[in-house]
């Protein structure tokens, strides 16, 4: 059994909420360059060009690249080798809290949802934890602004609308959120599971890299096909017209019951943040 | 070509901005956002006096982050304005004559900004480090306690954005999206 102290957990997660929300991770990087390579429309080109100048500004002076520093969503994998001394949710809670607080961070988030005061700290961090093998823990952060959040949608599909229903319905999704999202977005899919099974999916979609593809080919194809659909509605950035819609599009399966194809579509905007440590 | 403009918006201004003009703003904006505005819009409902003038006033939808010792305001880039739809028409009725964001407005905003002379202006969503840099001052004016959604008094300089829906209704992201797909058409 090892033994890993809250204290190290807590300064991993302050550390890392600055990094992610000040330094846009290379993954995403490279996908907003090689999209403003193939642009075609200046509207968008020049777009896209202050949302290059934009990132490396807020990594120079260590400043959120956006004021929406997010919810803070933490997927912890714990090796079931480890043990931790006191209070883990309260140990990530304390990380959120400095981090936001030293990190001059926003704080946006609400006690309930609907008397709406602020909790003036950023937490509760919205946790997930995971039972692996090992005898380390995973920490990935990922900042969630609303803008784009508040664009995602869930369906239950019926097994007969098959692949086409997916795509219509993804499609249909990006459509309707149109300039909200702060195009150009990265769009997360889950399909199969559960009702919240699936949407666990999409979220879990966005923490992969913008430029990796799903290891299943059949699924790596249809993350192809979607971005191509995608970009073919001319929405381009900030919604002023332009190919560059979508930067990637990243699908999360798993199994489902003989009566259901749930289907989930959580957008995010150009600025996908994502951090992994190991500890 | 951009366009300098210095606030506040009035009325010969507003009349004389088109859908797609981009602009550089200089001058005084207040900002606000979702609780911001369902408080101001609950006074007008009252028929009582507001904390700031909204004659001819520019509001930025936006919530800042917290500043550092030497810097004017934190990162400030536009929050999504659909969400002050329900509250927009009544401060565009008192005056109001710019509204900064980024996204779709609801039919009732459009009619309100055409009735009485308005501008929607979009700026970079997700540029908030960058749009930084244009502001110059920023300082608490009303509701302290809601924190980033406090209504700030702002001074710009260049600040800079694109008329998205100008006061005839005239829509860049209706018409932006169709030149897009028009230019594929020809280069086809």
């Amino acid at each position: 059994m090892r033994e890993i102290s809250t204290n190290r957990i807590t300064e991993t997660i302050k550390r890392l909420c600055i990094e992610a929300n000040c330094k846009l991770p290379i993954d995403m990087k490279t996908c907003i360059e090689k999209s403003r390579e193939a642009e075609t429309f200046p509207t968008a080109q020049g777009i896209l060009d202050k949302i290059i100048e934009n990132y490396n500004i807020a990594e120079k002076e260590t400043k959120p690249i956006c004021q929406d520093t997010g919810a803070a969503c933490i997927f912890v994998n714990i090796g079931q080798d480890v043990h931790i001394n006191g209070n883990l949710t309260e140990a990530i809670n304390e990380g959120v809290r400095q981090g936001y607080r030293d990190g001059f961070l926003r704080k946006s988030i609400v006690s309930d949802p609907l008397e709406r005061v602020n909790t003036n700290d950023n937490t509760p961090a919205m946790i997930y934890y995971d039972i692996v093998e090992g005898d380390k823990i995973e920490i990935t952060l990922a900042p969630k602004g609303f803008g784009s959040e508040n664009m995602s949608r869930i369906k239950m599909l019926k097994p007969s609308d098959g692949v086409k229903g997916v795509i219509d319905f993804v499609v249909e999704t990006v459509e309707k959120a149109g300039s909200n999202p702060c195009p150009p977005i990265v769009v997360g899919v889950g399909i199969g599971g559960t009702f919240d099974k699936c949407a666990y999916l999409a979220k879990k979609a966005l923490l992969r890299d913008a430029d990796s593809a799903n290891p299943i080919p059949y699924y790596a194809e249809l993350e192809d096909t979607l971005l191509t659909k995608i970009n073919a509605l001319g929405i381009g950035p900030q919604g002023f017209g332009g190919k560059t819609t979508a930067l990637a599009v990243n699908i999360e399966t798993m199994p489902t019951h003989i009566a259901g194809l749930p289907v989930a579509v959580n957008i995010n905007c150009h600025v996908t943040r994502h951090v992994k440590e190991v500890i | 070509m951009e366009i300098k403009i210095e606030l506040p918006l009035t009325q010969d201004k507003v009349k004389a901005l088109k859908a797609g003009d981009s602009c550089l703003l200089s001058g005084v904006m207040f900002t606000g956002r979702d609780a911001a505005h369902k408080r101001l819009f609950e006074l007008i409902k009252e028929g009582k006096e507001l904390p700031v003038n909204i004659k001819n006033s520019t509001f930025y939808f936006v919530g800042p982050t917290p500043k550092r010792e030497g810097e004017a305001i934190g990162s400030a880039g536009p929050t999504t304005s659909y969400r002050m739809d329900a509250y927009s028409p009544s401060l565009i009725a008192l005056g109001q004559t710019g509204m900064i964001g980024k996204g779709t407005r609801s039919d009732e905003v459009i009619k309100a900004m055409k009735a009485y002379g308005a501008v929607y202006f979009g700026a970079i969503g997700g540029c908030g480090a960058l749009l930084s840099k244009c502001i110059k001052k920023c300082e608490v004016v009303a509701y302290e306690d809601l924190g980033t959604e406090a209504i700030h008094r702002l001074e710009v300089e260049d600040f800079p954005v694109v008329v998205v829906i100008d006061s005839e209704g005239n829509n860049l992201y209706k018409t932006g999206r169709e030149a897009y797909l028009e230019s594929l058409g020809e280069e086809k």
